[in-house]
């Protein structure tokens, strides 16, 4: 099985470390990693603000770099979203504006073979259970575009159940956006904030150690509201969680 | 019967307009009107979750409409030629209004024409986006809101900030003062010993519309369907305001979008359970009121149609834009959206507030002013919205397109928005520009602030991560490569 890895602009530049234990924890369930150097950002921060003709050049780029790979799995949910949901919507704008073939066979292309990683591990490689070893308090919280667009459900709890040593503790009003949104949280920071300061009330009322997500972007905001407020609570991406095992306990 | 000195305020100027970000900062420090909003929309939220559960086939049902609402709107010239020849033969008197303008000038003149000098008005969303009211007053005709909220809002000088529940912004002492303070300017004054609890303010609202009613002899409504095939127009209601002022007036004169037609009786089927359930959480809506023409034994002898464009063919023409016009004004996306919790109605400085109204403003005024163009920027695009629509709207799609539409027309920060976005884009397209300036900036990590300069926005309540010692692809090519 040749499989890809789509790190992400996010993971790349400020979060590797979701990068790396995405690729050790699928090495460690006998999974072959590749990661095509070409590839950068799916465009999303550029569809979702309204510049769609700025976006074109990196799907036709997403295209190329992952031509000839059965599956591409990435550890975002927005990121995996753009690819299923909104190329399909800039070829089929693209081609009413004068037809771009090139671009409509590269959306199609890609979108049915693109998986977030929790999709990945539950329905590709069918494995609940990772083998992971997590003695913390947990709590969940799905960021909309996995848990709407996708339709995540319940995969990522149930991986996160059967970590050996976590305990999950239930997230008041989990389905409520953090308020992030791409370039929403500089256009509209006050309700932003507002919207990120109610999903950190909510996950320091459950007590949890950890806050994790699938998906680093939503993260990033609620972290950072969490370390402004020297929470106990950190903020987790779900690979890292996945990866840590007895022998070598995630830090 | 007690007569009330004629009003002698003035209608309120509209407020200045300003672009969303800016009104929603305000709306976010009112402690008072957050409160009000989280508590309503929340109680709302999870009633109507526990209604619609109940329907096995609502997937179903709400498919259903969407495709009603589409084929409608696909021939609507044809269902609108039919439903005005079916009024016309019923004893309607069918207005067409190309905008705002057109349809005030026909229904004040319809209005003079009966001599009289005071309407009582169903709530109507419509008659709110052309500003009647307004129109009325300046030719000396009062309007009496009849709906308890809208009463709230007419009493108060306020605005409405909800779809179904106008008032949703108050709470009950805030309702309590307004009446006290407010209906004896008006009509019936409230009692001295006016509490807070429901059951009294609405009795007090109830002795204060009922001399409205039973003296009015001009009513105006809105629809919220209207039966091509037999020319019935339809309105839900849940107070039975409605009910008394299709009924007991002598003229009455209906404002409607030209959106709300459907084909035939058969399709109120549908929407008679997707409706109720998904804007008040009940199974069925106490007042079902359908009228068609007149008749002389019964109900108003003269009923006028005026039937409004106002944007919406404009709407109809673009493809993605289209299917805000599918919407039935339920609210139930209001109630589920997070910005609208925090933002309330107002911050979207028009008559349809929340994600619809961020969809569909746009579409009927266009994106020329400040506060249209912000519109489409006002969601974090969560998409719960599109989860909770009886028709299926896919709004994020619809906020999406019209980011493009703003963002094409340039105009204040969108030029510089696009020279970023493309600068962003052509280093995408180039990884070896991408990785050069991630390894820059991991080499100089230790010189950046914890909340640099120009991140004011975002660092007002929150810390940027630290960068990483070395990005992935960096890894990558030392560990497995």
């Amino acid at each position: 099985m040749r499989v890809a890895l789509f790190v992400t602009c996010v993971n790349d530049a400020v979060y590797p470390a979701t990068g790396i234990a995405t690729v050790k924890l699928l090495e460690r369930l006998g999974v072959e990693v590749h990661f095509p150097p070409g590839q950068t950002c799916c465009g999303q921060p550029m569809f979702n603000t309204g510049y769609r003709h700025e976006t074109e050049p990196l799907v036709r780029r997403m295209a190329r770099v992952f031509a000839g790979y059965d599956h591409i799995v990435t550890p975002s949910g927005s990121c995996a979203a753009m690819i299923r949901d909104n190329y399909p919507r800039i070829a089929r704008k693209a081609a009413a504006e004068g037809g771009d073939p090139e671009l409509t066979e590269a959306a199609q292309a890609l979108a049915p073979r693109t998986y977030e990683l929790t999709e990945f591990l539950v329905d590709v490689l069918g494995v609940i259970d990772v083998g992971a070893f997590f003695p913390h308090t947990v709590t969940y919280h799905p960021s909309c575009h996995g848990a709407r667009l996708l339709g995540l459900g319940d995969r990522p709890r149930r991986l996160l159940a059967a970590v050996k040593g976590l305990e999950l503790r239930e997230l008041p009003g989990a389905e409520e956006c953090c308020g992030f949104g791409g370039t929403f949280a500089l256009k509209n920071p006050d309700v932003s904030a507002a919207m990120g300061t109610d999903k950190v009330r909510n996950a320091l009322a459950t007590g949890a150690e950890v806050l994790c997500g699938a998906d680093n972007s939503c993260l990033m905001h609620i972290g950072g509201i969490l370390h402004r407020q020297d929470a106990p609570t950190r903020a987790l991406h779900l690979a890292e969680i996945l990866l840590s095992t007895e022998a070598e306990p995630h830090v | 019967m007690p007569v009330p000195p004629p009003p002698t305020r003035p209608v309120p100027p509209p407020p200045t307009p300003r672009a969303f970000p800016e009104a929603a900062r305000d709306a976010v420090r009112d402690t008072t009107l957050r409160a009000n909003l989280r508590h309503a929309t929340h109680t709302i939220r999870d009633k109507r979750a526990r209604a619609v559960a109940e329907l096995e086939d609502w997937q179903r049902l709400r498919e259903a409409g969407k495709r009603i609402k589409d084929h409608t709107l696909r021939h609507l010239d044809r269902y609108l030629e039919q439903l005005e020849a079916a009024a016309t033969a019923a004893g309607a008197t069918v207005h067409w209004a190309a905008d705002a303008d057109e349809a005030n000038r026909i229904v004040t003149g319809l209005v003079k024409a009966t001599g009289e000098r005071e309407v009582v008005k169903v709530k109507s969303m419509a008659t709110q986006e052309i500003g009647l009211n307004e129109a009325l007053a300046a030719e000396g005709i009062h309007a009496y809101e009849t709906d308890l909220a809208e009463l709230i809002v007419q009493l108060g000088d306020d605005r409405p900030s909800h779809i179904l529940v106008p008032a949703i912004h108050r709470n009950r002492a805030e309702i309590r003062a307004i009446f006290r303070e407010r209906m004896g300017r008006w009509g019936r004054p409230a009692p001295d010993d006016l509490t807070d609890e429901p059951a009294d303010l609405a009795e007090a609202a109830r002795l204060h519309l009922r001399e409205k009613f039973l003296r009015a002899k001009v009513a105006i409504s809105g629809a919220n369907f209207m039966v091509a095939e037999t020319g019935t127009l339809v309105v839900l209601e849940s107070e039975g305001n409605g009910r008394m002022c299709l009924t007991l007036p002598e003229t009455l004169i209906s404002v409607v979008g030209i959106e709300k037609t459907v084909p035939t009786w058969r399709d109120l089927e549908v929407f008679l359970q997707t409706l109720p359930r998904s804007s008040t959480a009940e199974r069925m809506n106490p007042y079902t009121s359908m009228w068609t023409g007149t008749s002389d034994d019964d109900g108003p002898r003269t009923f006028h149609l005026v039937l409004l464009d106002n944007g919406r063919t404009d709407a109809l023409a673009d493809d993605i834009g289209r299917q805000a016009l599918r919407c039935i004004r339920c609210s139930a996306c209001l109630n589920v959206c997070p910005v609208y919790e925090r933002a309330g109605g107002h911050a979207y400085g028009s008559v349809y507030p929340g994600p619809i109204g961020a969809i569909l403003t746009p579409q009927l005024r266009g994106t020329t002013s400040e506060i249209d163009a912000s519109l489409p920027y006002a969601s974090s695009l969560c998409g719960a919205c599109y989860d909770v629509c009886p028709v299926a709207i896919d709004i994020p799609e619809v906020l999406v397109h019209l980011r493009e539409r703003v963002a094409d027309q340039g105009g204040r920060g969108h030029r510089a928005e696009k020279a970023v976005m493309r600068a962003a884009s052509w280093v995408m397209d180039h990884p070896a520009a991408l990785a050069a300036g991630e390894r820059a900036a991991a080499r100089t990590r230790a010189l950046h602030p914890g909340r640099p300069p120009g991140a004011g926005a975002w660092t007002e309540s929150r810390d940027l991560p630290p960068l990483p010692a070395q990005p992935f692809r960096d890894w990558w090519k030392k560990n497995r490569t």
